[in-house]
């Protein structure tokens, strides 16, 4: 081994606390690139994988009864590569062994099998075509209940309750996220798909010869809008409630949405850890180089080329990224592998293609030695172009003048010590501030990750405890009468209910449109409300619609606007109405409207899709069991329940999260500090020496060691919370869509958290240097000149 | 006039060795130093490189600990305090002068001067200090614009600046050259002569020790000869 490398080795050896403060912050980078990138990949392609294979629809559309004849017609849309006809109908569901209800999604399994959508049978076989008393069901809502196959559950179909028998179990390209009617989460105990053969399940929704639903598969040159218009007309006269492709296909919007979130991840996160390493590898390889300036000219004289003493110095820098690469591959496949598997709580994959790419691999690694030797480049040319003779003297003392500042400093009659901190941070403005505002990101990365806890509480209040107050959604199978109501308020433990009524419509402004449902209720409703941001109670008001901010935002309308609004049920009119009002929302992009109003519109008697019920706790058994025999019941959402899963998961991923984070941040301000104070200590080891001899303690020459690493650490704080909140920004708008929008709430207690860990790590990396100073050799440093 | 027999003792050490091991050899600094330094004294040590001196003035400084025997300053025994004890020691105490001037680049010579007399318990102002060693003109100067003998200067300042019972100096003039170095100890016997401060100075210049009252001469880790100078000649008069 030549002795220069030797000498390699033995500085990185020297170096390895540093080095390895280093490493771990470039391992954070290179892990979250393989996670995010391995999970974007994952989720991408087990998803087109299975669409692939199980011919997951393009086009999706449902009607109210439409006959099979039109199915040629359908067929015959340029562009439709396949096409099928389904029955699909929410019923309630009695499970044995349990009193609450159900709901369950009845799909019917057309004669020949599924064309498309076709589900993957998962155990037990498909019902037979002939039977009428056969189920498969989801494999998840079989696992959640415990059913195996033979067990018989019972659904009140169309009004009749029937005995079902479970013969298999599967699972389906739709319901790779399994939500029911009116839930936030998948909450697999209390909804199931429940496949049926297509002739029982004709005869027993009174849909022989007929259809609800349809799904179309696409040539490859074929046009999705135009097609959907075709479809539109097509099922008009048959209450077609407008087609829609994936994106608004809920299963696969939630996935998309993920994968925005990877994708948000993968652009942030590791271009901060990257830039940080360089900068942390740009202090020290500068600070080497300094110190070994004589030896650099020594080597110099001795005929080592320009090149190979610049090589020397970058060779040392990837060294460090060697170790940081090596550790992130291992972090990010142990941790990617760990996340797959909170996936697979929430998506139900019948198997994930999870291999994270060896282009993945390889790109981490190139970006991690990039930024290392990209951070040591400037300093290791400087130390080749340093011509021998002027690196074998000594170099000149740092300069310092008197600026501004000092005729400041003097009137404010700082001590000698705080003097020397503060000018050694005005000596190099451009590392004091660095310095600072990398220990700010670790800051920041803090308040722009737990900030979303208390964007969570304030949902659930909201959506929860003060818009959704109601303990029960009874869904309707079709509109009725508004003195349906009494009926309802007649069930056991009904304290009090109130209707409300969902109406499918196209919304269009000018070439801008949007499919939506609009939910009209009566003023003074009292358990489902809109509530503002302020908390403010919104009556829908009596004329006009009212609209959240994101719709009115695609829309391109502000209040007082008109809009057409195209009613795809009932007698499908379509009407100018104005928009009377904006609020902001958190789920899904909501309209209102006042129900009379709407019965004035429509020219008929008031008419309810749903009933929200407050129920009294102690009877709410003797509910269930009366809503299992209730005819025209669609579903049932029990919103304790939502709330419950809601928060469980929320709360759970959030622990998760946070530890994360938490873990991120730290390393980010421990590289940082530590390497900050490390050098000052070689800077100023030679000061503080002298400062010991004249007679100053321990302590005090501690303050001078540990001030200006902490000055700019506590300047970082600020700095940090205005990153974080900027990050926070960003990262809400970047992940809204039309299935939520996370507020961003940013409380005192958010930016506190983020300092305590921040100043917490500072203080920390900084004692550990300052246990150097316990053993300072007075006397060898007083023998030697710099 | 025998300055012995009327001053207090300032400095007495009884057989005091210092024994460096470096694990094969053991190397004897010091091998049993018997002395005594006296109040208002100018005394010059003199001797071969690796005899000792160094080690003797930093003992007698407080930075470093005798192996084996006793040192004591007046009435406090050097040789039985801990770190601390030794910190206040050389605070209240002690000036030194190294042959690196060891000045603290970001502060002016003033801020240099004020570093120590903002911890002495009786300081001088830091303009007196530096008016004594020729650098009332240059206060505000940093060390980056001062010469070498400046610089040296500004340390002795610094060292004299809490009126010290003691100035310890070791090789001040040995990266000076001449007429700087001459200046720097012209300081020194100023110093010396004005406070009475007790003074020792390592030299490997034979021609400095006619500005001592004393001469001690090193050997080997022991003292090998005292001269008592009977006439004493200015720094100005030194042949280089
Ligand atoms: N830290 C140490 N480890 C081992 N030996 C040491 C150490 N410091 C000094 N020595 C040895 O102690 C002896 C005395 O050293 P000292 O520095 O006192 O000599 P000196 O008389 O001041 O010499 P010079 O005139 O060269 O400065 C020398 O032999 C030296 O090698
Ligand atoms: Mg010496």
């Amino acid at each position: 081994m030549r002795a220069l490398d030797k000498k390699l080795l033995r500085d990185f050896r020297r170096l390895w606390a540093q080095g390895l403060s280093i490493a771990l912050v470039l391992a954070c980078g290179v892990a979250v690139l393989l996670i995010s990138y391995g999970m974007y990949g994952a989720l991408q392609n087990t998803r087109s994988a299975y669409y692939e294979r199980n011919r997951f629809a393009d086009i999706f559309a449902s009607a109210t009864r439409a006959p099979r004849t039109l199915k040629d017609e359908i067929a015959g849309i340029e562009g439709v590569w396949a096409v099928e006809l389904r029955t699909v109908k929410d019923a309630v569901l009695d499970l044995p062994n349990r009193v609450e209800t159900a709901t369950g999604r009845i799909i019917s399994l057309p004669v020949n099998g599924a064309v498309l959508n076709v589900p993957i049978i998962r155990s037990g076989r498909v019902p037979d075509p002939g039977a009428s008393d056969e189920i498969m069901v989801n494999e998840p809502f079989a696992i959640e209940n415990g059913y195996e196959l033979g067990d018989v559950i019972h659904a009140n179909l169309n009004g009749r309750k029937r005995p079902l028998t479970i013969v298999g179990t599967a699972l389906s390209p739709e319901y790779i996220y399994t939500i029911g009617p009116g839930s936030l989460m998948p909450d697999n105990a209390n909804f199931g798909i429940l496949w049926m053969a297509e002739g029982a399940a004709s005869s027993a929704f009174d849909m022989t010869g007929a259809f609800n639903d349809v799904s179309l598969k696409l040539t490859r040159d074929a046009d999705p809008e135009e097609v959907i218009d075709r479809l539109d007309e097509i099922l008009e006269p048959y209450g077609g409630t407008g087609a829609y492709g994936r994106d608004q296909q809920l299963s696969d919007a939630f996935i998309d949405s993920e994968l925005l979130g990877l994708e948000t991840m993968a652009r942030i996160l590791p271009p901060v850890f990257f830039g940080i390493a360089a900068f942390l590898v740009n202090m020290v390889i500068g600070r080497i180089v300094a110190l070994e300036r004589s030896q650099i000219g020594l080597m110099k004289a001795l005929g080592y080329s320009n090149f190979t003493i610049a090589a020397h110095y970058i060779m040392l820098a990837v060294l460090i990224a060697v170790i940081g690469v090596l550790i992130g591959w291992i972090l990010g496949a142990w941790l990617a592998r760990g996340l797959a598997q909170i996936y697979a709580e929430f998506f139900t994959f019948p198997y994930l293609i999870f291999s994270v790419s060896k282009f993945t691999y390889a790109l981490s690694a190139v970006l991690g030695l990039l930024a290392a030797a990209f951070g040591a480049v400037l300093n290791a040319m400087k130390a080749a172009r340093l011509a021998p003779a002027v690196a074998m003297s000594p170099p000149a003392p740092p300069n310092f003048r008197r600026g501004v500042l000092d005729r400041l400093f003097s009137t404010m009659r700082l001590s000698q010590p705080t003097m020397m901190i503060l000018r050694g941070i005005m000596r190099w403005p451009l590392r004091a501030s660095l310095t600072s505002f990398g220990m700010a990101l670790g800051v920041a990365v803090l308040v722009a990750s737990s900030f979303f806890n208390d964007s969570m509480d304030e949902i659930i209040a909201v959506a929860f405890f003060q818009s959704n107050r109601q303990d029960a959604v009874l869904l309707l199978t079709r509109n009725q009468p508004i003195s349906v109501l009494e009926d309802i308020e007649r069930l056991p433990g009904v304290l009090r209910a109130e209707g409300q009524l969902s109406l499918p419509v196209r919304l269009s402004n000018g070439h801008l449109e949007k499919r939506v449902s609009i939910e009209a209720s009566w003023p003074h409703s009292d358990l489902s409300r809109v509530i503002d941001p302020d908390g403010k109670v919104i009556e829908a008001p009596a004329e006009g619609i009212l609209l959240s901010k994101r719709l009115a935002g695609q829309l391109g309308v502000s209040p007082g606007d008109g809009l057409d609004v195209e009613f795809l049920s009932g007698r499908r009119e379509t009407h100018r109405l104005f928009v009377s009002g904006i609020v902001t929302q958190y789920f899904g992009i909501g309209a209102y409207m006042n129900a009379d109003y709407a019965a004035w519109l429509f020219r008929e008697t008031p008419q309810i899709s749903a009933a929200n019920v407050l129920v009294d706790d102690t009877r709410i058994d003797d509910l269930h069991r009366a809503l299992k025999d209730m005819p025209n019941l669609a579903g049932l959402i029990m919103l304790n329940d939502t709330r419950q899963t809601f928060r469980d998961t929320i709360k759970e991923n959030i622990v998760i999260q946070s530890v994360i984070y938490i873990a991120i941040a730290a390393m980010i301000t421990i590289g940082v500090t530590y390497n900050s104070a490390r050098i000052q200590l070689s800077e100023r080891a030679r000061e503080l020496a002298s400062l010991r001899i004249l007679g100053f303690t321990n302590a005090e020459v501690s303050y001078i060691l540990m001030g200006e690493t902490l000055l700019l650490a506590i300047l970082a704080q600020p700095l940090g919370w205005a990153v974080g909140a900027l990050l926070a920004w960003g990262m809400g708008f970047a992940f809204a869509s039309d299935l939520y929008t996370i507020p961003v709430i940013l409380k005192n207690h958010t930016f506190g958290f983020a300092s305590v860990v921040g100043l917490g790590a500072a203080i920390g990396s900084v004692l550990v240097v300052r246990r150097r100073l316990d053993t300072l050799d007075l006397v060898s440093v007083m023998k030697t000149r710099e | 006039m025998d300055r012995r027999s009327e001053n207090e003792i300032i400095f007495r050490t009884d057989d005091v060795t210092k024994v460096y091991d470096t694990g094969e050899v053991k190397v004897y600094a010091l091998a049993g130093v018997d002395l005594e330094l006296y109040a208002s004294e100018l005394t010059v040590l003199l001797g071969p490189s690796g005899s000792g001196k160094s080690t003797l003035l930093n003992i007698l400084g407080g930075l470093d600990h005798a192996t084996s025997g006793d040192v004591w300053f007046r009435d406090l025994q050097l040789s039985a305090l801990n770190d601390r004890e030794l910190t206040r020691y050389r605070r209240d105490n002690v000036g030194f002068v190294f042959q690196f001037s060891n000045l603290v680049p970001s502060l002016s010579a003033r801020e240099n001067v004020a570093l120590v007399t903002d911890i002495a318990p009786d300081p001088m102002p830091p303009e007196e200090a530096l008016s004594l060693v020729g650098l009332g003109h240059r206060l505000d100067h940093f060390p980056a614009e001062m010469s070498g003998g400046e610089q040296q200067r500004v340390a002795i300042a610094r060292a004299i600046a809490k009126r010290p019972d003691v100035l310890l100096c070791d090789e001040p003039t040995g990266a000076l050259d001449s007429r700087t170095g001459i200046t720097v100890l012209q300081a020194l016997k100023d110093i010396n002569d004005r406070f009475g401060t007790t003074t020792a100075v390592i030299t490997h210049n034979a021609s400095i020790r006619k500005m001592a009252h004393r001469v001690i001469r090193f050997q080997d880790g022991r003292i090998g000869e005292v001269e008592v100078n009977e006439t004493r000649i200015d720094p100005k008069d030194i042949e280089w």
